[in-house]
């Protein structure tokens, strides 16, 4: 089964982190896409730039409205994703529970539609 | 109806109905066919077995009955292929293979309705969605019972249930027993599910009765099951054991008016002894092993209350000692609450209103009525009436049933030198 595996962080609060373990993050993310790939169920993945750099389209009445910022104003914001190849939930739970995210942000595993 | 062949088809539904159910999900995958078969084969054992009497294994004819619905469900949609494929793959199974596995014993892992039970339990799903899956798919309940059981309408209902479904179906759960490396964390989901449906029974048995199903028996049916699929859990045993300790007290809990007896006052001769010593069985069995869990220490704390012939021959200080062990793998504050009681009728309402005394000033509990009830009834062994009658209005504040009420309204009117409030009266 595919799964988007979606990085969520509060940025606020990732900015407040112990330097240490700011410095940390980098280098284990780096070793779980490395693990992931060899093991064969990170399909695809990438970091995405900070919300402040996002724009927010929405076509209304014929009308392109365009807004600065995210489409949704919550406290975690979408940091980066992870296309995952796994056999079942299960399987995804576990991969997702070893990115260092997780210890401080949320992942949110959603399957692919079928069909 | 013949009352052998009704009694009949009661048992095997009780025996039979997860067995079935559980089956066909693993050879269909589907979820609402798999229950629309079992309850069409009990639908045609309630209209053969009084003419043509009780088959001889009723559980084989059930599930045989089940697979040729499913079988006939599946060859109706054969326009789509996915579905042909696993209606042939159902078909070259061959019937009588089936039967034998069908009969074969309980014994090891890999029974579907213990797939079944991990699947219903699986963390990924809401709480209340696996309560409701569990008491639907593994005890046979309708879905009209078990909203009637958690007092919601049955849209509600019927729509929790569908998405719990859904979730399994699209998030891809699996259907099977989680390996080695999982297992103790699901284990604990799994008890925690039965643990709960039962405590939504308990607390609810003073509610109206005729239309609620019995969640604490069927709670015990499963927690039953349970144990016998997995005999080397001793946390499985654990539970069991403390739910039936808790459950042979039900008919001594309330009086005829529907007021809440405290243990203490409770008629032991009322108590169920044939299900006590069940308890006592299983638990013994269950605490053989060197790791004692949670549930385990529990249902040791319930046996102590069990076993003693009369309130004050309850061995406090051993329930004292048990409630500290609780302690050291849990920081929740009902069991620090229960800790306080049992310290204090072990050397003393001093010492007991030192801890809840402790929590109270944590913040902890502070709506929960039985915190200041508890401490109400501290003071007044100490004779401190007035601190007392203080704490039981703190209590009847936060009480949240009539009969709640009414039992501190009689404690407080035994400290109280000045009139009862009129409101406390009504209450």
């Amino acid at each position: 089964m595919r799964y988007m595996m979606l990085v969520c962080v509060d940025e606020a609060m990732e900015l407040e982190l112990p330097a240490e373990e700011a410095a940390r993050i980098g280098p284990e993310a780096q070793a779980w896409v490395s693990e992931m790939e060899e093991r064969g169920v990170r399909v695809q993945g990438q970091e995405l730039a900070r919300v402040q750099d996002a724009t927010t389209l929405r076509v209304r009445r014929g009308d392109v409205v365009v807004a600065d910022g995210p489409f949704a104003e919550t406290k975690e914001q979408i940091a980066g994703f992870d296309i995952l190849e796994c056999t079942d939930l299960d399987e995804a739970m576990e991969v997702a529970a070893k990115h260092p995210v997780a210890r401080f942000g949320a992942l949110e595993l959603r399957p692919f539609a079928e069909g | 109806m013949s009352s052998e062949a009704t009694r009949a088809i009661e048992d095997a539904f009780a025996e039979e109905w997860g067995r079935i159910v559980a089956g066909l999900i693993r050879r269909i995958g589907d979820w609402d066919l798999a229950e629309d078969s079992a309850q069409q084969a009990f639908t045609e054992a309630a209209r053969r077995w009084p003419g043509e009497g009780v088959p001889r294994q009723p559980g084989a004819w059930l599930m045989t009955v089940a697979r040729n619905r499913a079988i006939d469900r599946l060859r109706h949609e054969r326009m789509r292929d996915a579905r042909l494929r696993e209606a042939a793959a159902l078909i070259d199974d061959g019937p009588e293979d089936e039967d034998e596995e069908e009969l074969g014993d309980d014994s090891g892992i890999e029974d579907d309705r213990l797939r079944l039970i991990f699947t219903c339990c699986h963390p990924a799903i809401p709480l209340e969605g696996r309560v409701a899956l569990t008491l639907r798919a593994l005890a046979g309940l309708t879905t009209t019972e078990i909203a009637n059981a958690f007092l919601v309408p049955e849209p509600t209902m019927a729509k929790r249930l569908v998405r719990a479904k859904h979730k399994i179906e699209h998030a891809g759960i699996p259907y099977r027993v989680p390996p080695a490396h999982l297992l103790p964390e699901r284990m604990s989901g799994v008890l925690a599910v039965l643990y709960l449906m039962f405590n939504e029974g308990y607390a609810a048995s003073t509610g109206n009765e005729l239309i609620r199903v019995d969640l604490c028996a069927e709670a015990i049916r499963v927690a039953r099951l349970l144990n016998r699929l997995m005999p080397d859990e001793p946390e499985s045993g654990g539970l069991l054991a403390l739910l039936l300790f808790q459950h042979s007290r039900r008919e001594a809990r309330t009086d005829p008016s529907g007021d809440v007896i405290t243990l203490e006052e409770q008629d032991r001769s009322s108590w169920i002894q044939a299900e006590i010593d069940q308890a006592n069985a299983i638990l013994d069995a269950a605490v053989r092993g060197d790791a004692i869990g949670p549930y385990q220490v529990q249902a040791l704390i319930a046996a102590c209350h069990a076993n003693a012939p009369h309130a004050d021959a309850t061995d406090w200080a051993r329930i004292a000692a048990l409630y500290k062990r609780l302690l050291e793998v849990t920081t929740n504050p009902f069991v620090k609450l229960n800790h306080a009681v049992a310290v204090g009728m072990a050397t003393g309402p001093e010492d007991g209103l030192a801890l809840v005394d402790q929590l109270r000033a944590s913040g902890e509990l502070r709506d929960y009525h039985l915190l200041h009830a508890t401490r109400a009834d501290f003071l007044r062994r100490l004779g401190r009436n007035s601190d007392a009658a203080d704490a039981y209005r703190e209590a009847l504040n936060l009480a949240r049933t009539d009969a709640e009420r009414r039992y501190l309204t009689k404690r407080l009117r035994e400290v109280s030198t000045g009139p009862v409030p009129a409101e406390a009266e009504d209450a």
